[in-house]
């Protein structure tokens, strides 16, 4: 009873800078759209491939902030997932002569399966104790990937090449701009299956388990099965995302897949803002830009002067970049109501 | 027979390195509750401190005592000024925040020393300890030297009126400053020992190892996994551990086939979170317990 009244109950009407809060979300989004829909056709290939990269990387924090950020589950092993998502799409491709577009439900289904199962033992875990759980999984599956009991399959220490996709249809587009295509389109129906998910009945079961597992199994929640679906889920987004990488840099390697990987990915989780949908999308920029802006400073301290910018940016925004925005909103509402007054 | 004594011997070699590192690891999961990702970093720093001063003409023993003192210093130095103003953030960012240290620490060592490898000298020799020749001086040194840390450690926390006050402000902070303990200095004092002993290990380890940027890079990651197995609230658990994780990673790469030697770390780290399924707290730690 008491959930049905917190649901229904109106938000209080806010507005920032004089203008509604939801006609600034529409402003927003249709602007985000025309951004994206000119990118492919003002940039140069190689900066267009780097927001390629940066959006598949954005959903792969995505994946993991459904885990750390909604379940409350630590993972440093994310690398893995993103790993079996891009050898399952290259070996269909090289191995199996299958069609690019066959190799993203595929990538889901065995990651789905594969972070479910894993999902199961590390039940029994908590904390630190999952994070090494985890993080021994993303140590594992580059030697494992190289190991010669599966090397008929995945080319061993050299990898897996697989041809760029074209463009379908005869669309007038490069194979950059048409990944770039198919990656915003594919990052949409993630990031909208992601924030229904979210904001769902499942959504709300699995924040309650993230932030008291005990009263959320007294209010009938199985958390066993939400935290090993929650596991499964976030593998699928991961592992989509190791798939698209595939794709995109046209080469798989175990090498590429180590654990700075998964210190990459959680990185960008955090900064971003942890349990922040739309934050993963700065997380995935920071992830691919920053490092490179470092070495731009300097050749031979560029780690020291990424790890400065990593410090700046947690000391101005501890929540990560959503928690800023979220702060500067509350502001700029508050601000509209003591003028409205 | 004889082989697997072999083996065990040879593991419980290198098992004493990540005892001492998993010494420093628990150290400061006592101070600050979290495991310091930057530690052997930290470690690795110190130790280049140390060859520094001996290039200068140092005698082992007093470059091994300054570097103690400054690595001390260090630490606190860091959690003041890094870590402070991060209080009020949450667990996550203060996980980034080790990373952004580790990356820090790692390039500034490179910048300063390169990335070439050095030799580091030991105090202890480096004949065998034994006549079949299984361990050397250098390792029987370290591992008693690990001890003797374990011991000051115990001794430290048990009997002196500071180290009741570190474990009360780790145990509950809120509590600990009502009784009048000074919370943010006891973290910081934590900070400075997990430095410290990081250091006596870093100096252990890099005559076996070499010195270079990255050496700790995996130590630290054993040294997780034996403080994990030991649990994270004993100092003795995770020296315990660490030899464990030595002797596990060594039999593993010797009796089981497929594994060879590239896919042994894999099948310890395996084997330590089956450990962890059925004792989830770690061999010798004790089961956190908190009131609904």
């Amino acid at each position: 009873m008491l959930r049905r009244t917190i649901e229904t109950r109106e938000p209080p009407a806010a507005t920032v800078a004089g203008m509604a809060a939801p006609a600034w979300r529409v402003i927003v989004f249709v602007l985000g759209i025309v951004v994206l829909a000119t990118i492919p056709f003002v940039l140069k290939s190689f900066f267009l491939f780097q927001i390629t990269l940066a959006l598949i990387y954005a959903i792969a924090i995505l994946g993991l902030n459904l885990l750390t950020g909604f379940n409350g589950q630590f993972s440093l092993g994310h690398s893995a997932f993103y790993a079996i998502g891009a050898y399952t799409a290259a070996i269909m491709m090289d191995g199996f002569d299958i069609s690019y577009i066959w190799t993203l439900p595929a990538a889901a289904i065995v990651c789905f399966v594969f972070g479910f199962l894993f999902g199961l033992p590390a039940l029994r875990l908590e904390n630190i104790y999952l994070a090494l759980a985890t993080f021994a999984l993303a140590i594992a599956i580059p030697q494992v990937l190289k190991s010669s009991l599966v090397e008929h399959w995945t080319g061993g220490v050299q990898g897996i090449s697989i041809i760029k996709p074209d463009a379908p249809f005869g669309l007038p587009l490069n194979s950059d701009q048409w990944l770039y295509v198919y990656t915003v389109l594919v990052a949409m129906v993630m990031y909208v299956c992601a924030h229904n998910l979210v904001k769902s009945r499942t959504g709300r079961a699995l924040i309650a388990i993230r932030d008291h597992p005990i009263a959320a199994s007294a209010m009938g929640i199985n958390v066993s099965l939400y935290k090993s679906l929650t596991f499964g889920v976030s593998a699928l987004y991961t592992g989509v995302a190791g798939a698209l990488g595939a794709l995109a840099i046209s080469f798989v390697a175990p090498d590429s897949f180590t654990f700075q990987l998964a210190v990459a990915l959680f990185v960008g989780l955090v900064v971003g803002g942890v349990a922040s949908i739309s934050g993963t999308l700065f997380g995935g920029l920071f992830v691919l830009f920053v490092p490179n802006i470092a070495e731009h400073f300097s050749k031979g301290l560029a780690g020291a002067v990424y790890g400065v910018i990593l410090l700046l940016v947690i000391y101005l925004m501890p929540t990560g970049a959503a928690g800023l925005v979220r702060l500067i909103v509350t502001r700029l509402v508050q601000q509209g109501r003591d003028s409205g007054r | 027979m004889e082989l697997f004594l072999h083996q065990v011997l040879a593991g419980l070699a290198t098992g004493g390195i990540y005892a001492c590192m998993a010494l420093a690891v628990v150290m400061i999961y006592q101070a600050i509750d979290h495991l310091n990702f930057a530690q052997g970093e930290m470690a690795m720093f110190s130790t280049f401190i140390a060859w520094q001063l001996i290039q200068w003409g140092l005698p082992y023993w007093l470059a091994f005592g300054a570097t103690i003192v400054i690595s001390f210093a260090a630490g606190v130095a860091i959690e003041r000024v890094v870590l402070k103003p991060l209080h009020n953030a949450p667990v996550l960012s203060h996980v980034v925040a080790f990373i952004a240290l580790l990356a820090i620490l790692n390039s500034g060592a490179g910048f300063i020393w390169d990335y070439t490898i050095k030799s580091f000298p030991t105090p202890f020799g480096n004949g065998p300890l034994f006549a079949e020749g299984l361990m050397s001086r250098h390792d029987g040194g370290m591992i008693a030297v690990t001890l003797l840390m374990l011991a000051f450690l115990y001794l430290f926390f048990r009997h002196t009126r500071i180290g009741l006050a570190m474990r009360a402000a780790a145990a509950n902070p809120e509590s600990a400053r009502l009784a009048g303990i000074r919370v943010g200095w006891m973290t910081a004092l934590g900070w400075g020992m997990a430095a410290a002993i990081g250091s006596v290990a870093g100096m252990l380890i890099a005559p076996v190892v070499f010195l270079e940027p990255n050496m700790m890079l995996s130590i630290l990651l054993y040294g997780f996994a034996g403080a994990v197995v030991g649990g994270l609230t004993s100092p003795g658990g995770a020296v315990l551990g660490g030899f464990l994780v030595g002797i596990v990673e060594n039999l593993a790469g010797t009796y089981i086939p497929v594994v060879g030697r590239e896919m042994k770390l894999s099948i310890a780290l395996f084997i330590i979170v089956a450990v962890l399924c059925v004792k989830p707290s770690g061999l010798f730690g004790r089961p956190i317990v908190t009131r609904v």
